[in-house]
């Protein structure tokens, strides 16, 4: 048990982390690309535009 | 097909299973009933046949009521929404939350004065407490959520919200389930977790609950017609899928017997901790929080008449606060048997929630930049605004107290529950209160609430009395800290616990009185509904020519 112990804290605090910072970075490339601009000015008017 | 011919009628699958179900539901109740070791689960499983044969008569009843086909989808190209089922738990968070504020009144009363527990267990402190926690919390503000749910999740799709019975079943099985939980604790019935004691069958009963209320709001995300997903839903579908989680992992236990209320949890020792307050912060974090986060996100930019200020922090917003919520449990076991390194990734991780919460608030007050004088008029949008600044504050105020040289100060002292009640009172109702303010007239169709002046007093006084709540409390907490740890020349603590307890008296009738007041106002609250609903003046269809006719009557 100790070695597995050992085994999944280490994986975790390597790979886990780089796993965590890598998908952090996507949702900053998903949020901030200007190339969504519009798409998300469209969206923030969407409860102002009902019928 | 021949399309002239009145479509013959015929239940629903939905409707002939769930009558099935219950039918079901109820036989298997009474036997329960007939067999339950204890007087209490008998009363318990006799609630639950009761409320089993009530919901077979209502289904069937209201299949003969029914015409042949269903609602349509839409009429005339616009959505046929299903508001009914958000009315209901409209009305039911504002008697809840009375509720749920006045049992706070009276343990707070108790705190000050003990002889008002009247020498009875029913109203004994231990009873009450988790029954005042679990009416403000779930019962008031899930009946706010539910509410808010449903609604913005249709107007954001312009879809009708997904099944006939479905919903229904969600809001009065929702509330069933407090009726259940809340009986069951004046009773003596629960399982000693903190904000998760309904025993085994009540959480049984909640998970079948909390998982159709998932697809309903699933499957009308899916059936939208806008491309995007509003951000709003974002929060509920974050919100409604973990606590299913967090309720699954918390409440995994096994029950002694069918027909026993008692049950035992799978975890033990400070893992169960662990995994309790994994639940029980999450509960904070995706309750609390991400649910209330989504009111923000639709009634401020709609009551403000602007969109948010920013759609993208908005994003980054939600993910970040997911992603380290889940991380930040172990602040609440600081100097346990807990593991040192867990306790510090609990530390590390709420502060970082710092940035999130942070980034959320910005995006939420500067929606109003270049409006800010509504708040001048809008006493409405003055709840609101206010709690957001409430959610800052407590937000900031919740990692410092994380942080473990400061936590060795404030914990077990009133500082927690002062910072508890600065999120529950100034963020999570006061968003709530502004929710339902505007929802009564757009779901009666009423042109605005019966007084903007009573919601200005309702505003006041609760302001006066949270004021009076989180100052009583911190002055209370370090007192108590400090006294906790002081130590004489000869190394002897130099106080013991009941003179703590004694120097706390004075806070406590304070915070009485505050609690009294924010009473005061929710009672005010309840009077300009109930107005709005029977004698508010509706929204005319023409408005034009009937303008003058109007003022004529006044």
């Amino acid at each position: 048990m100790p070695a597995a112990y050992k085994f999944f804290a280490e994986f975790a605090q390597t790979w886990g982390l780089l796993y965590f910072v890598g998908v952090f970075l996507v949702v900053l490339i998903y949020a901030l690309a200007p190339s969504r601009k519009d798409r998300f000015d469209a969206a923030s008017r969407m409860p102002l535009q009902e019928d | 097909m021949a399309q002239a011919v009145a479509p013959s009628k015929g239940m629903t699958f939905g409707e002939a299973g769930s009558a099935l179900a219950f039918a079901g539901l109820a036989f298997l109740s009474i036997i329960i009933a007939a067999k339950a070791y204890t007087p209490e689960y008998a009363f318990h499983a006799y609630l639950f046949a009761a409320a089993s044969v009530a919901s077979v008569f209502a289904i069937v009843n209201r299949y003969y009521e029914r015409p042949a086909q269903l609602p349509p989808q839409a009429i005339g190209g616009k959505p046929n929404y299903n508001m009914g089922p958000v009315k209901f738990t409209t009305i039911a968070s504002v008697i809840w939350g009375i509720a749920g504020f006045t049992i706070g009144l009276l343990i707070a009363l108790q705190l000050a004065f003990p002889a008002l527990n009247f020498d009875t267990s029913w109203l004994s402190f231990g009873r009450m407490r988790p029954l005042h926690t679990s009416a403000v919390i779930f019962a008031f503000g899930g009946n706010v959520l539910i509410a808010s749910s449903f609604y913005v999740v249709q107007r954001t799709c312009r879809a009708r919200m997904v099944g006939d019975i479905a919903p229904w079943f969600v809001v009065l099985g929702y509330n069933f389930f407090i009726v259940i939980a809340g009986t069951g604790y004046l009773l003596g019935i629960t399982q000693g977790k903190e904000y998760a004691e309904p025993e085994w069958y009540a959480d049984l009963f909640l998970t079948v609950v909390w998982v159709t209320y998932f697809l309903v709001f699933l499957g009308t995300v899916m059936r939208r017609k806008e491309p995007h997903i509003y951000v709003a839903n974002w929060f509920y579908l974050a919100f409604i899928l973990t606590i299913a989680v967090l309720h699954l992992g918390n409440n995994a236990a096994i029950p002694v017997s069918l027909f026993s209320p008692k049950s035992y949890i799978v975890w033990s020792g400070v893992q169960d901790a662990l995994v309790q307050w994994w639940y029980g912060h999450n509960a904070v974090g995706f309750f609390l929080t991400a649910g209330f986060l989504a009111i923000m996100y639709y009634f401020i930019p709609k009551r403000a008449e602007r969109p948010i200020y920013s759609y993208r922090l908005s994003i980054i917003h939600f993910w970040s606060l997911i992603f380290m919520y889940i991380w930040a449990g172990p602040h609440h076991l600081h100097y346990t048997a807990l593991p040192d390194w867990a306790q510090t990734l609990g530390m590390v991780f709420s502060v970082m929630l710092w940035m999130p919460s942070w980034g959320g608030m910005i995006n939420g007050l500067m929606t109003l930049s270049g409006a800010w004088d509504k708040l001048r008029t809008d006493p409405v949008l003055r709840l609101m605004v206010v709690s957001v600044a409430f959610y800052g504050m407590a937000t900031f105020e919740g990692p410092l107290m994380s942080v473990k040289a400061v936590n060795s100060l404030s914990h077990y002292t009133d500082w927690t529950i002062g910072h508890v009640h600065a999120g529950a009172l100034g963020w999570v109702a006061y968003i709530s209160f502004g929710a339902v303010y505007c929802l009564v007239p757009w779901l009666w169709n009423k042109k605005e609430l019966h007084s903007m002046k009573a919601v200005s007093w309702h505003f006041w006084i609760s302001t006066l009395g949270i004021v009076l709540y989180i100052s009583s409390m911190w002055v209370a907490g370090i007192l108590q800290g400090l006294m906790w740890r002081a130590y004489t020349s000869l190394g002897f603590l130099e106080y013991s616990f009941i003179e703590t307890v004694e120097a706390m008296n004075p806070f406590y009738v304070i915070r009485a009185l505050g609690g009294a007041f924010f009473v005061a106002g929710s009672l005010i609250m309840a009077w300009n509904v109930w107005k709005t609903i029977t004698v508010g003046e509706a929204v005319e269809e023409a408005p034009q020519a009937i303008q003058p006719a109007l003022i004529a009557a006044e």
